[in-house]
């Protein structure tokens, strides 16, 4: 599962239900990209198409974003992060390639389908807030709604439910440059769900904050995500953030998708040594969730207990008050397995 | 030791340039019997330019249509268009509202009282800047009617009033148009960039005989002049635009409407209003030019008593013209400044406070002018006028210095102007032409060598040569003066701090004088001729050169005079060999500045009687023929443009030098 999934695999995904595909997506900056690439075909490699004068942010990315996940794309600066989540909501034209939402080509819409797509469905944050100069926090919050011709009454009732969600109640009628760094990220957070999106987009929301407050800001938006349950396309260019919040994560590199699985797929099993350059400080026990480290139920029933979900470093405390298994349930409550002392005990000295 | 290549480039480079100087010198000396053309140009491949310009507005005039309607009657609806809303604001400021036509009108309702406008002035200085800048304001406007200028000065607001909301507006429009559309923004490039050089004198007889002599046709040429900056700054601004606002404004999906007017117009609100600043500032220099073509107010007062020679009178109204000028220009950059604080309280009372007084002082004074007629009309025994005294000062100056004066006026005119004249008098075209190719090649590449040597060589076949020749010996001799006196007041400037604080009060209040007004002392002093003008280009055109001076020098990485220090360097040798060098590409920008000041005040100084183009215009002006006065005025747009040019190649080449800019 280290490797790229295959194309049948793509579409088995699609299938169940996943919100947002891409398909063999390219995008070249620079004069005559299509024709270039179409005449490379497959010797289009990053030497060639620089040598044609074409800068290649987005090579052959293909993957799906399904329903309700938080899906981080994870890159170094430069690696085309921020070109691909806009290729996705179609803010950069593609120049090869598909995207699919719900599976309905996006590249196909008109520029009025797009404008109803991306005012009712879709929403984004971005890294420097992008916020209006001149509109107080309600008026920023509101903007979607106000594009969309919504009534006044109606479109700051639902901006102030926002500015509460988002722990900026009171703040209302300040301009962006009276607060924080945080707290405007955080208008800008408001901003993007007024709209109520399905698919939602944060483009390295937390990068340009101080470290405690990115924090902070994580534990926030783990909250909001708890509540909200959206389908997340994440970007970000550092790694601990990606394993905090990803549901599955992919790495990118010079345009491409290195790997992409879960935190712990990527952890425990990294498919180059890019990758595995950015997993050697992650502490595993941090990764591996208790139904990876689990054994079938058998024996004793223990009396505490542990959600399938957990990772290792958070069930680890329950064991200090001297239980040798923790009961393992799933998320309706049923036992699906024993987690063993002695197992947590060798993950966490393993490193 | 070996040299290095680049060593050796360098020395060809020299090679090449010492090769075309001698080239050039021979042509001078000796090349006169055997190429009179070079010197001459043939008359017989002259372009008639002028002629062709004169039947072309004839034919617009008469002939030209648009099937429905005439050209002529195009031009007669954009005048009657414009003429509304200048009625309006002049009922409003200076005549009152009439009913009824001639003698048989009858007052409605009386203008704006004194009170009235100067409070509201007061109000809005209050408004965007506080109790002192309402002061400010207050002072100017009661500057303006204690010294018994007031009508005058209500009938140039009304203009500027007109023409600043249109020329905003229009270069708002003209700016979108150039952001949106790649081909509009290179075909108006191009419009703009002669706009922004041609003397304004050289479009008027156009004007004048496209929309008649009067305001309206005053505010024609007001737009013309002041719409091209706003026009720039907007698409400047507008694609300064974070990348990141356009791509928020089209996720949340904006029309291209909502984008324009909702995301990118409010977010670049800083330069916009610098470009208001500027349509302001340049409709006020338009103030005594447009006089010319039928505005009347302050301008014409001044232009009335430059032509009398009443110096008191002309330098009462030009400081008139000055105090609008500084009370608008803080009045506007206040309102930049000013952010929308949320409205505090509830409430219409609460939320307009400065509106509602607005109102309330407007009606009130309305109804005390009607009561006590001095509250409506200043009455004229309170007037002041310190005409007569300035008539006096220039009179004793005369009278106790005048021969100094002339011996120093004589002195400067036969030891270096007269000679710097005949000199470049006497340089042959083609000569001058190939020179500016070769360095034009050596800047900036074989483009810009077709660029400066076809714009000269159009100069030379429109037969403007000699008179160029005399523009560019007054600019140059000025622009050597204001570099010479700028540029060491600029140093000193950037190095005390103490030092920078007057000087920059100073060259900020310079610079929102309208150029007219540097003319008039330097007449009262030398009277007319060449060495007044240059005395009078210097004091307009040194503000860039001290400007841009200390800009290159405070910008300085103090790091690298730091390790100056630290090696040992004198104070003087940290100045020659660290600061002076790596500002030296903003000194350079700011001897183009300085060129362009001077241009644009030499053509002004052809009132008082150079020989030069700026005076071929104004003669064309005079005699209403506008072949005459555009070929002059392109020619004066043309040696603007190579200087430009070629000083920006060399302050590029600078920067690449000095390894601030790839080469
Ligand atoms: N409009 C553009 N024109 C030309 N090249 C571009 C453009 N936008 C991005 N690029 C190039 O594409 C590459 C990927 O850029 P992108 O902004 O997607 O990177 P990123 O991973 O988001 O980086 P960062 O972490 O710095 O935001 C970079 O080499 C960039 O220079
Ligand atoms: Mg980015």
């Amino acid at each position: 599962m280290t490797e790229l999934p295959a194309p049948d695999a793509i579409s088995a995904n699609a299938a169940e239900g996943a919100k947002l595909v891409c398909r063999n997506l390219w995008k070249l900056f620079g004069p005559r990209a299509r024709e270039t690439l179409a005449a490379l075909g497959d010797a289009a490699t990053p030497e060639r198409l620089a040598a044609s004068g074409l800068v290649p942010a987005v090579r052959d990315v293909t993957l799906s974003v399904r329903e309700g996940e938080i899906f981080v794309i994870m890159g170094l600066s430069g690696s085309g992060k921020s070109t691909l989540v806009r290729l996705m909501s179609r803010l950069v034209e593609p120049t090869a390639g598909e995207v699919l939402f719900h599976n309905r080509d996006l590249l196909s819409a008109s520029d009025a389908e797009m404008i109803e797509i991306r005012r009712h469905k879709m929403g984004m944050v971005f890294q420097h807030f992008a916020l209006l100069p001149h509109l107080t926090v309600l008026d920023n919050v509101a903007f979607p709604l106000d594009v969309q011709g919504v009534p006044r009454a109606e479109r700051e009732a639902r901006a102030r439910k926002m500015i509460a969600l988002v722990g900026l109640g009171g703040r209302e009628s300040s301009l962006p440059r009276q607060l924080s760094g945080g707290q405007q990220q955080r208008v800008g957070i408001a901003r993007s769900l007024a709209v109520e999106p399905e698919l939602w987009f944060l483009d390295e929301p937390f990068s340009a904050l101080d470290p405690l407050i990115r924090r902070e800001m994580q534990d926030e938006f783990i909250r909001l995500q708890s509540v909200l349950k959206k389908t997340i396309v994440f970007i970000t260019h550092d790694f601990d953030e990606a394993i905090r919040l990803a549901d599955r994560i992919a790495i990118m590199k010079d345009g491409a998708i290195v790997q992409q699985g879960t935190p712990e797929e990527i952890v425990l099993q990294p498919a180059t040594d890019y990758v595995r350059e950015f997993t050697r400080a992650v502490p595993r026990a941090k990764v591996v969730r208790v139904a990876t480290a689990m054994r079938k139920a058998s024996g004793a029933e223990p009396a505490g207990t542990i959600s399938a979900r957990a990772t290792i470093a958070e069930a680890a405390p329950k064991f200090l008050e001297g239980a040798t298994a923790l009961r393992v349930t799933d998320d309706d409550g049923r036992t699906v397995g024993h987690l063993i002392r002695e197992d947590v005990v060798a993950l966490m000295l393993g490193g | 030791m070996r040299r290095r290549p680049t060593d050796e480039r360098d020395l060809s480079g020299w090679a090449g340039w010492a090769l075309t100087l001698a080239l050039f010198v021979g042509l001078w000396l000796y090349g006169g019997q055997l190429f009179p053309w070079a010197f001459d140009y043939p008359r017989s491949i002259s372009i008639p330019a002028a002629r062709w310009i004169t039947s072309f507005t004839k034919w617009l005039l008469n002939e030209a249509t648009f099937g429905l309607f005439t050209f002529a009657e195009l031009t007669r609806f954009i005048a009657a268009v414009l003429d509304v809303p200048y009625r309006f604001v002049l009922s409003l400021l200076s005549t009152g509202f009439q009913s009824g036509e001639g003698s048989q009108a009858v007052q409605i309702l009386p203008p704006l009282s004194w009170v009235a406008v100067i409070g509201t002035g007061a109000i809005l200085g209050g408004y965007a800047g506080g109790a002192r800048l309402a002061a400010l304001v207050a002072g100017c406007l009661t500057f303006v009617l204690v010294f018994g200028q007031w009508q005058s000065a209500m009938v140039t607001l009304a203009s500027i009033l007109v023409a600043v909301p249109l020329g905003v507006a229009g270069g708002l429009l003209l700016g979108i148009l150039a952001f949106r559309h790649s081909w509009f923004e290179r075909a108006i490039r191009p419009v703009l960039d002669l706009m922004q050089t041609i003397p304004v004198f050289a479009y008027l007889v156009p004007i004048l005989i496209l929309f008649g002599f009067g305001p309206t046709a005053a505010v024609v040429a007001t737009l013309i002049y002041a719409m091209p900056p706003m026009t720039r700054i907007t698409e400047l601004a507008l694609r300064r635009v974070p990348a990141e606002l356009t791509d928020l404004g089209r996720m949340v999906g904006c029309t291209r409407r909502q984008m324009m007017w909702r995301v990118l117009v409010p977010a670049s609100k800083d330069p916009l209003m610098v470009g208001v600043n500027q349509v302001i500032m340049l409709s006020l220099n338009m103030v005594i030019i447009a006089s010319m073509i039928g505005a009347g107010g302050l301008g014409f007062d001044v232009l009335a008593a430059l032509r009398r020679l009443d110096f008191g009178a002309g330098l009462e109204a030009g400081l008139a013209i000055v105090a609008l000028a500084v009370a608008l220009d803080r009045l506007s950059q206040a309102f930049a400044r000013l952010r929308n604080e949320p409205a505090r309280g509830n409430g219409p009372v609460a939320r307009h406070p400065y509106l509602l007084s607005g109102v309330a002082l407007i009606l009130a004074a309305g109804l005390a002018g009607l009561a006590v007629p001095a509250l409506q009309t200043w009455p004229d025994a309170f007037e002041l006028s310190t005409g007569a005294f300035w008539s006096n000062v220039v009179q004793w100056i005369n009278v106790n210095f005048f021969d100094t004066i002339e011996a120093v006026k004589n002195a400067v005119l036969l030891n270096l102007l007269v000679p710097f004249k005949r000199f470049l008098g006497g340089l042959p075209w083609a000569g001058v032409t190939a020179l500016l190719a070769y360095v034009g090649w050596r800047l900036g590449g074989w483009r810009l060598a077709v660029l400066v040597a076809s714009l000269a060589g159009l100069i030379a076949a429109t037969g403007q040569w000699e008179k160029a020749a005399i523009t560019v010996y007054l600019c140059g001799i000025s622009t050597v003066f204001a570099m010479l006196i700028g540029v060491p007041i600029g140093i000193l400037a950037s190095e005390r701090e103490g030092v920078w604080a007057p000087v920059r009060i100073i060259i900020d209040t310079l610079q929102t004088l309208p150029s007219f007004v540097y003319l008039m002392p330097a007449v009262m002093l030398f009277r007319v001729g060449d060495f007044t003008a240059m005395i009078a280009v210097v004091a307009y055109a040194v503000v860039p050169a001290v400007r841009y001076t200390v800009l290159g020098l405070k910008g300085v990485d103090p790091r690298l005079t730091e390790a100056g220090r630290a090696m040992g360097c004198t104070p003087g040798q940290i100045l020659w060999r660290i600061k002076l060098r790596l500002a030296l590409p903003e000194i350079l920008l700011g001897l183009n500045q300085t060129v362009m000041f001077a241009l644009s005040m030499l053509v002004i100084t052809a009132l008082v009687g150079t020989r030069d183009l700026g005076q071929e215009v104004y003669i064309a002006l005079t005699k209403a023929d506008p072949g005459r006065g555009l070929v002059a005025g392109l020619a004066v747009a043309f040696i603007a443009i190579i200087t430009d040019r070629l000083i920006s190649a060399s302050a590029r080449a600078a920067r690449a030098r000095l390894g601030l800019e790839a080469a």
